[in-house]
């Protein structure tokens, strides 16, 4: 089937998402949409898909109008998706998930669910997927669940598939096999949409590449195209692609963690048995998938965790068993993954942010009483520092921007008398210039002589920003390699491969 | 290892929000959003809808009105005016009652409707902080019943069965009818802070169990009941436990609205300049944020109980030992528990916004019962107003839509 | 806080389940204590106010064909070999926490129904107790609550906090005594509560789906203003017009043949009116849409990620509408108890706040009709409870008795329930772009 898009325009308020839009997938094409964060793709799709509605433009099926009310229509017109944040419910299996919305019934409505295992069976074993049409989707690894997702696309026989950024979840090895999938589906003769940033996986399995930026189609490129030309492309100006810096003056061994143990409420174990240690003007950067222990590893040192076990000590006193308020009055700066769910409370201002951990003593805090003025010269003083881009420190932080808001939490972490920094995926879902700043303040941190724990999901900032690193797998430490370490290895190791080769532990 | 790194990814991780659609700020907190958020205009329209609707009822149970609807074909003017005189007739005995009376002739007279207005609305005013408090820290507290009850009865045995001078019995009763509401919520506090007990379920369970308590104390001679008495009723407050009148004899407020007004500027300075305010609203909006910048948000949530059960409280106070001194009953909270959860959404649980709140529907409830005496309307229709009021606020775009249709269809 | 779930719980991220595969069991000291403090409480009744004398359970009614001998129990003896029964109980679920296990539901289950049966016999002392009476009176006081406490659960699957049960059962009631007193039929009043319910549930679905008010808040709202409007009505219509509009046509008894007639459980379950039949069915039906129909799953997946729904073609917020309407309707029936078999006619708010002792059945029950039923027959047979002892006479103060469902929710929500997911998208509004 083919896909033309032509002239789509989508406006949430002022701000155009899509600008005049044209694109054509033909069948048996695995089409790239390339682009920076917010640049606008997944937008695109979403009108594609009938989740929004185009202001201006039409969408084209073999060379046929369409007028998609919601998703309904867009699937019954052949069109299938594979979301980022998988649209899958936890709690039913995979056999209810794939028939949601396209079930077959038996007598009064009632499910006939072994039609619906058959199905599943049907196109598991033909593209060779392996799963288990009655396993819970909560319990299935993720690799896993997104296959369930391109299940559920097939079974409605869609001729045009839709990957909104797959691998950002997925290890090098997954990533392959999807990879192979996706050639698998275009030898089927479906037409291909895979949406991403990495430049690398583009070059792997794109057969034509459109560049997105700002809302707005900037060129198309060919497969053959260097890193460095499809960077520039997409953020409008040559990237510097290094973060500078010097190498690190090491100091004492202030941050030791020793068989650390971490169980989650419903009494998984999350990490088992990690130990490591930061020397004083060190970043260690832990690498690895997401979801295997490093959110619970940040959580149990902040204090943040219920079930922990082991210990973590810091300039040689104990911070397990204290509260969190301990913890950050000890000295620990923390940069957490998920910004607005943990950094920022969205409906305060700037200013307010600004003293969440601060909130008991001085400066901010007199007698139980706010010191507003002392607060206020404050957050305009960061404002400027940290080149936060707001009207004024009374804007609410909700109504920032990704970078902008993740700046206000570094500013608010970093202006603190630091013995540790705890940063977990600091430049998520931010902007380049973002990140290029982000990045210096993490690397000036260490260059003051603390030590500095990173946790990233992307193995560029890892390579950037480490000395040491630390790979993570299924809540245990692959190994603990020195930072220059080739990404191969790394890739190997989040695969939970130990290198035979590995040049010991140097924890 | 400052060599060049061929950052092949190089911009941006996973792509979040694309479109760069501002991004929701800390989901899942709708309640106070929707509270704060929301623009005056709207709101009169919701006052003006609430009251239309009130005059429809008003006007569909009168019994002339009733009458000429059977030949409207016929006289239509009849149907009008009759109308027009219960919409009018009740709407004026509700102003007559609750804040000027035209029809008498001395000032003191004329004005007493308005004092009145005030004494009603001070306990108002006092649990709609209490309330609202718990808002702002994402609790929704239903048992300001309870906390109403076991406050007043607690005072009210302070009242009953202590001979102090009043410099020392007055305040006395006050501050142990206080302390008891805030234990009382603090109970519901502890329980969701300790085990995840839904404070909604557990206020409401605490309110039964406040009133049977205090049923208990009622029917028990030596605790409250008052001897030679087969009543739940108690004796009267002693003189030197009473709320003193602010405005002399003529007038019924009593000291009860000074000490509403002094909360209120109270809850005031907590919220907007107290670092425990801060903390507060920082947990009411984000929980998950507040406890990751180390603030212990289950020690909030009870400390948070105690200070909206201790307003709460003492409206119960105020009830006992200055409105109805003259005994302690189980009907003492005078449906005003619940009446606080409407005055602090309307007044968006801000302390102003709950003092003007709070004074609106005090004028209501004085100018109900002076409607239902004077035009034989039931006071329950104050309650339909009220609680459309509050639906309508909560709507803007609900309330707008309703005022542009008509506009559209007239043209 | 948008709902009556975790502020920390989020419908939209799947967490990986488990990191590194191992799986430890955590126990919480909660169950052990909670049975602890009850255990000693009973123990403290019996050690301060011993009673001596015989306590009789009657197991049928004169009328029943079968007749089960009266049981006589020695008071104290019988109270407090109950209560080493609880101690043992207790004793074995402390066990367990130490050993790192959960105490299961059978073993609660058990320590109820002893506290339970010690409690009784020894405030019914020197009397007989009517188990039959008791039981059956139970189930007829638990109507209203079923019928409220499944709306509650149908509302809440879809994602729709149902707090407006108490208006849809005050509606219900209102709407059922005025048209059965205008028809003289009580079937014409029990279908006017389905659709006043239903109607209550259009305004909360109104403000809740299409307006993005909390839902919370609606439904204290609705509550009040439908407590405002009935009582309105009551004093200014019904009162002055009883005879014509307020003097609803009663439900009779019809026992059902033979399964009448089975000692015991015949008298208490099938000698009813058709109200309770109608219940009967009404929590099958409910039951098996849910889990075994292509509705069920819808509702229970825009209930759980409505985004997900969406994306597969389902109409988020016209589902969420349709069930809240029969959730609504379902209520609605409840209401109808009150005026089409308790008593012949509507009073201001008398529902005396059942709606939100059904909610509170909906998260003791966990989300799930069937155990929200048993929840709501609890509250029903601790209501009953009160009743038959003030009539029988006991030693306790009847206003500890009425406080006694109430009191036995607080433990329950904080002690026994134990971990409970409310479905993940409860309460959450739906946007569509």
């Amino acid at each position: 089937m083919k896909l033309e898009l032509r002239g789509i325009t989508k406006r949430f308020g002022s701000l155009v998402a899509n600008d005049r839009i044209s694109l054509t997938v033909e069948p048996g094409e695995i089409h790239a949409l390339l682009g920076e964060n917010g640049a606008g793709k997944s937008t695109l799709m979403n009108v594609l898909y009938g989740l929004y509605r185009a202001d201006e433009g039409e969408i084209l099926l073999d060379d046929e109008v369409q007028h998609f009310s919601g998703p309904g229509d867009a699937m019954a017109a052949g069109i299938g998706m594979v979301h980022q944040h998988f649209m899958l419910i936890p709690v039913f299996t995979v056999a209810e998930n794939v028939m949601l919305g396209n079930e077959s019934t038996g007598f009064a409505g009632t499910l006939d669910l072994d039609a619906a295992r058959a199905r599943v069976k049907e196109i598991s074993e033909r593209f060779g997927f392996h799963v288990d049409p009655d396993a819970l989707v909560e319990d299935l690894p993720v690799g896993v669940q997104q296959r369930v997702e391109i299940i559920k696309a097939l079974s409605r026989d869609a001729e045009l598939l839709v990957f909104d950024e797959p691998t950002a979840v997925l290890t090098p090895q997954e990533t392959d096999e999807l990879m192979e999938i996706m050639r698998q589906l275009r030898e089927a003769g479906k037409a291909i949409v895979f949406i991403t940033h990495k430049l690398r996986e583009v070059r792997a399995v794109a057969d034509k590449i459109t560049v997105i930026r700002l809302g707005k189609v900037v060129g198309e490129a060919e497969p053959t195209a260097s890193n460095a030309e499809l960077a520039a492309m997409m953020v409008g100006r040559p990237v510097e692609l290094v973060v500078h810096k010097g190498p690190p003056k090491l100091g004492e061994e202030v941050f030791v963690v020793k068989d650390l143990r971490v169980v989650n409420a419903t009494g998984h174990v999350q990490v088992d048995g990690i130990s490591f240690s930061i020397r004083a003007g060190e970043v260690l950067a832990v690498a690895g998938v997401q979801g295997n222990g490093q959110t619970e590893l940040t959580e149990a040192i902040l204090g943040l965790q219920d079930h922990v076990t082991g210990s973590v000590r810091l300039d040689g006193k104990e911070l397990l068993g204290r509260s969190v308020r301990q913890v950050l009055d000890a000295g620990v700066g923390f940069i957490p993954e998920d910004r607005q769910e943990d950094g920022l409370v969205g409906n305060m201002t700037i200013a307010e942010n600004l003293m969440l951990n601060r909130s008991f003593h001085l400066p901010f805090v007199r007698r139980g009483s706010l010191q507003i003025d002392k607060l206020r010269a404050f957050a305009q003083e960061k404002l400027q520092q940290y080149d936060v881009r707001a009207r004024d420190i009374d804007t609410a932080c909700g109504n920032l921007s990704g970078g902008n808001q993740q700046k206000v939490v570094v500013a608010r972490e970093l202006s603190r008398d630091l013995r540790l920094l705890v940063a977990a995926q600091p430049t998520r879902g931010v902007d380049v210039g973002s990140i290029e700043f982000i990045h210096k303040q993490v690397v000036a941190t260490r260059d003051s002589g603390v030590p500095v724990l990173v946790v990233s999901t992307e193995l560029d900032e890892v390579v950037a920003l480490a000395d040491r690193i630390m790979v993570l797998y299924r809540g245990r430490v692959v190994g603990i390699v020195p930072g220059d370490t080739p990404r191969e290895q790394l890739g190997l190791m989040m695969t939970g491969e130990r290198p035979k080769d590995l040049e010991g532990d140097v924890a | 290892m400052n060599d060049a790194v061929t950052n092949e990814q190089a911009p941006a991780p996973a792509e979040k929000e694309s479109g760069g659609q501002p991004p929701e700020p800390g989901k899942g907190h709708s309640l106070m959003r929707q509270i704060v958020a929301g623009d005056a205009f709207a709101g009169v329209l919701a006052v003006v809808l609430a009251v239309l609707v009130g005059s429809v009822m008003v006007a569909a149970t009168d019994d002339t009105v009733r009458e000429t609807a059977g030949y409207v074909f016929a006289r239509p003017s009849d149907f009008f005016s009759a109308v027009w005189d219960a919409v009018w007739g009740a709407y004026t005995a509700l102003f007559r009652g609750a804040v000027y009376n035209n029809l008498v002739s001395d000032f003191a007279t004329q004005i007493r409707p308005l004092t009145e207005t005030l004494k009603f609305a001070a306990p108002l005013i006092l649990a709609g902080l209490g309330v609202g408090l718990g808002f702002r820290a994402g609790l929704f507290n239903i048992g300001g019943r309870g906390q109403m009850l076991l406050a007043g009865a607690a005072a009210g045995y302070v009242g009953i069965n202590f001979d102090l001078p009043i410099a020392i019995h007055l305040p006395l009763a006050i501050l142990v009818g206080t302390v008891v509401g805030a234990f009382w919520a603090a109970i519901a506090g502890v329980l969701k802070a300790r085990t995840g007990a839904h404070e909604v379920i557990v206020t409401i369970m605490l309110n039964y169990v406040a009133y049977y308590l205090l049923f208990y104390a009622l029917s028990k001679e030596g605790l409250l009941q008052a001897p030679g008495s087969a009543n739940p009723k108690s004796l009267p407050m002693k003189e030197s436990a009473v709320l003193p009148d602010i405005l002399g004899d003529r007038f019924n407020l009593h000291l009860g609205f000074l000490i509403a007004l002094v909360a209120v500027a109270f809850a005031w300075w907590l919220l907007n300049r107290s670092a425990l305010g801060y903390r507060i609203r920082a947990v009411g909006e984000n929980p998950s944020a507040a406890r990751s910048a180390g603030i212990d948000v289950g020690r909030t949530w009870i400390t948070v109980m105690l200070i909206a059960g201790a307003l709460v409280g003492l409206a119960g106070v105020n009830q006992v030992l200055g409105t109805v001194p003259d005994g302690v009953t189980l009907d003492l909270d005078a449906g005003i528990g619940f009446d606080a959860i409407t005055v602090a959404l309307l007044g968006r649980s801000r302390p102003l916004g709950i003092l003007a709140a709070g004074l609106l529907f005090g004028a209501f409830k004085a100018g109900g019962f002076s409607m239902q005496a004077a035009e034989g309307i039931p006071v329950d229709i104050v309650l339909v107003v009220q609680s459309l009021i509050v639906l309508f606020i909560a709507a803007p775009p609900l309330v707008r839509a309703i005022f542009r249709l008509p506009a559209k269809e007239a043209k | 806080m948008s709902a009556l779930t975790d502020p920390t719980s989020t419908g939209a991220s799947p967490a990986p389940a488990a990191t590194t595969g191992e799986v430890v069991t955590l126990v919480s000291r909660k169950t052990p204590v909670v049975l602890g403090v009850l255990t000693v409480g009973l123990a403290l009744i019996l050690l301060l106010q011993p009673e001596s004398g015989d306590t009789t359970l009657r197991l049928a009614r004169e009328t029943d064909i079968f007749q089960l001998p009266d049981l006589t129990l020695p008071t104290m003896p019988t109270a407090w070999a109950l209560t080493v029964v609880c101690a043992l109980l207790t004793g074995e679920s402390v066990r367990r926490y130490l050993a790192k296990k959960r105490t299961p539901m059978w073993l609660v289950s058990i320590f109820a129904v002893a506290w339970m049966t010690g409690f009784l016999v020894w405030a019914a002392v020197g009397e007989t107790l009517p188990v039959v009476g008791l039981l059956a009176g139970s189930l007829a006081l638990a109507v209203p609550l079923v019928f409220g406490a499944l709306g509650g659960v149908l509302g809440e699957r879809a994602g729709v906090v149902n707090i407006a049960i108490d208006g849809q059962l005050l509606f219900g009631a209102f709407a059922a005594a005025v048209v059965s007193s205008m028809t003289g039929s009580p079937w014409p009043g029990l279908l006017a509560a389905a659709v006043a319910g239903a109607l209550v549930a259009l305004v909360l679905g109104l403000f809740a789906i299409s307006y993005f008010v909390d839902q919370i808040i609606v439904g204290v709202v609705l509550n009040v203003l439908v407590i405002g409007i009935t009582s309105f009505m009551f004093s200014q219509v019904l009162a002055p017009n009883a005879a014509d509009l307020n003097t609803s046509a009663r439900f009779k008894v019809v026992p059902i043949p033979v399964l009448g007639d089975i000692p015991l459980i015949g008298p208490i379950l099938f000698r009813q009116t058709p109200v309770v039949y109608l219940l009967y069915i009404a929590v099958a039906v409910v039951t098996f849409a849910l889990y075994r129909t292509r509705w069920g799953l819808r509702v229970r997946a825009v209930g759980e990620h409505p985004m997900a729904a969406d994306t597969v073609g389902i109409k988020v917020n016209r589902t969420r509408y349709r069930t809240i309407l029969i959730a609504g309707a379902v209520a609605g029936l409840g209401g109808a108890f009150y005026t089409l078999v308790s008593v012949p006619q509507f009073n201001r708010e008398m529902t005396g706040g059942a709606g939100y002792i059904a909610l509170a059945a909906v998260i003791f029950g966990k989300w799930d009709p069937i155990r929200a039923t048993l929840a709501a027959l609890l509250f029903g047979f601790a209501s009953n409870l009160q009743g038959v002892l003030s009539v029988i006479g006991s030693n306790v103060p009847s206003q500890f008795m009425l406080m006694l469902p109430y009191v036995v929710t607080i433990f329950a929500v904080a002690g026994l329930v134990g971990r409970s997911r409310p479905p993940a998208a409860d309460g959450v509004p739906y946007r569509p772009q």
